[in-house]
């Protein structure tokens, strides 16, 4: 490599060039809007959480219960046998504390993804969601939670329908 | 299995670069090139070529491989694209393998490419698509949400420490100062300089990352016949291997990738090897992350489960070490054009195996080396072994 090629290829640019216009580019922005199918096992998932409780699919073959609820099973590739209601709690698997948004702008009060693992479901199987109503500091894998939904007459079917999940102490309703 | 043995007999690489004035389709020529005259051979010799580049939605044009195809030498030949997320750098030079192994084709071209600047202002935000569109999408999910979990779920189930994981970005930011063609190359970087860069999702720090950039690397593969007509020093794949696991990512254990393991099993039997710690001489894992270089060595077999940053503490995995892992500086310091970087990977081993890898060169002349590359929805390891034995 080194040995034979002593110039490699690649013209770095920087924001600089840009601003000061010593470069040509054309700007353009995509405009795509979508309206997804739900399928039939995240339908019935979207109707549950609409109903304000958290569905799960069971195999009786590979005795898993996972979250959400899907039509086959990956295991077996037979298809899954029933829908399990869930608990609204859970434990806390893993978290990030996270001061960049989607579109990469900062933020001070960080975000606080989670992954939850759901009561009723086999282990390790959980979602992803966020933290609520905890300082940042507190949070901790193995934190027990608790989802805090929306007013039943504002769900309108949506993983978005439970705002977020907060801790909770064992025997507190 | 009747399958021919293949060689790599050339390779090329343009710069990584945070923006590249060139297009996509210029840096894959660059490549491409260069890749045809280090073994001296033309697009003539050339009967098949693999792309691989990573999301059309980085660059927003859609059919990738066809726009790139002019720049990577495709026209009038047989022309495949693959694409499994940040595997494809592995996974291309592995379907060229195939392409040769089978007998279809004595020559292949690999071309790996992106361009990851054009989205605008930066392209993380293209990596939304990723996420599932019903399930996950409406909570605007951030890339590096799945990758600062995984993290702290590897952290707190072998309890290890950040300052034990940059150790990884100070030696792959290190070695990279030897690069000629890398972005974030730095001989004086510290662990203080790491831990103190601004937190961007807790526990990843921003020098704990690799840096989106645009580059273009390109391989010339070759059979038996072949490969010993153009070089003395041809370099053989092996074994490879590919495996995926469930796109449920919330379903499962992430202190551990099963399906590393996997792919490592399938490459590790092809090549005849039964102790991998012992007969793999120089690692190249795929680094996106530092905690990644250690969850992949671990996923390996390299390294025992939760002992990877002690490998390196103890001073094995630098570059003069018993088993050198990215010489090259991997992904956070050559850089991380997706696709392109899993090749430079590969074009490492390359260069190393060949001993023309100039101030990077690992001493003891080195024969075997694995490099190894992982993506999609943190679900999916490819692995390929180079040696200079057929």
């Amino acid at each position: 490599m080194t040995n034979k090629f002593k110039e490699f290829p690649g013209t770095p640019l920087s924001e600089g060039d840009f601003k000061e216009g010593k470069i040509l580019f054309y700007h353009d922005q995509m405009k795509a809007d979508f309206a997804w199918d739900t399928g039939v096992a995240i339908g019935s998932y979207l109707a549950a959480l609409k109903e304000g409780y958290l569905l799960g699919g069971y195999c009786q073959t590979c005795r898993k219960t996972v979250i959400p609820p899907r039509t086959v099973c990956e295991w077996c590739f037979r298809p899954m046998d029933s829908y399990v209601r869930l608990e609204d709690t859970g434990t806390v698997n893993t978290f990030s504390l996270c001061y960049v948004t989607w579109d990469v702008k900062r933020i001070k009060e960080p975000e606080l993804p989670a992954v939850i693992e759901i009561d009723g479901a086999s282990p390790l199987h959980g979602i992803m969601h966020k933290l609520g109503e905890v300082d940042p500091e507190d949070v901790h894998i193995g934190m027990r939670v608790r989802a805090v939904w929306k007013p039943p007459d504002e769900r309108e079917g949506a993983i978005t329908d439970i705002l977020y999940f907060k801790p909770f102490k064992e025997g507190e309703s | 299995m009747a399958m021919r043995k293949v060689a790599v007999v050339g390779a090329g690489m343009t710069k990584f670069v945070r923006r590249a004035q060139e297009t996509g389709k210029e840096l894959a020529w660059h490549a491409s090139r260069m890749a045809l005259e280090s073994c001296e051979m033309t697009l003539d010799d050339i009967e098949a070529v693999c792309l691989g580049t990573a999301p059309d939605s980085f660059d927003g044009v859609h059919m990738k491989a066809e726009y790139l195809s002019d720049g990577a030498g495709a026209w009038g030949k047989p022309f495949m694209r693959s694409y499994v997320g940040g595997g494809t750098g592995v996974f291309t030079p592995i379907q060229g393998w195939y392409h040769v192994a089978s007998g279809l084709f004595d020559a292949v071209l690999v071309v790996c490419e992106e361009k990851m600047s054009s989205y605008y202002p930066h392209g993380q935000a293209a990596f939304m698509t990723i996420f599932d569109h019903t399930t996950e999408r409406p909570l605007k999910p951030n890339l590096l949400w799945i990758f600062a979990m995984e993290m702290n779920r590897y952290m707190h189930t072998y309890g290890i420490s950040k300052k034990d994981i940059a150790q990884v970005a100070v030696k792959n930011k290190r070695n990279a100062a030897d690069h000629p063609c890398a972005l974030l190359g730095d001989p004086e970087i510290t662990v203080e300089d790491v831990l103190n860069s601004e937190v961007l999702a807790w526990p990843v720090n921003r020098l704990d990352v690799s840096p989106v950039s645009d580059g273009a690397v390109a391989l010339v593969l070759a059979a038996e016949h072949v490969a010993k007509r153009i070089t003395d020093k041809p370099v053989w794949i092996q074994g490879v291997g590919w495996n995926l696991d469930t796109a449920y990512w919330t379903n499962r254990e992430l202190a551990y990738p099963r399906y590393v393991e996997y792919a490592a099993r399938m490459a590790y039997e092809m090549a005849g090897i039964k102790e991998p710690r012992k007969e793999i001489h120089i690692v190249e894992p795929y680094d996106p992350f530092d905690y990644k270089e250690c969850h992949h060595l671990e996923g390996l077999l390299l390294a025992d489960r939760g002992q990877a940053p002690q490998l390196l503490a103890d001073g094995v995995t630098l570059r003069d070490g018993a088993m050198p892992v990215c010489p090259s500086g991997g992904l956070l310091g050559v850089g991380n054009p997706i696709a392109a970087a899993g090749l430079m990977k590969v074009a490492e081993l390359y260069w190393q195996l060949r001993g023309e890898a100039g101030a990077r060169q690992v001493p003891g002349q080195p024969k075997r080396g694995l490099a190894q590359a992982w993506g999609d929805l943190m679900q999916v390891g490819t692995v390929i072994i180079l040696g200079t034995n057929p």
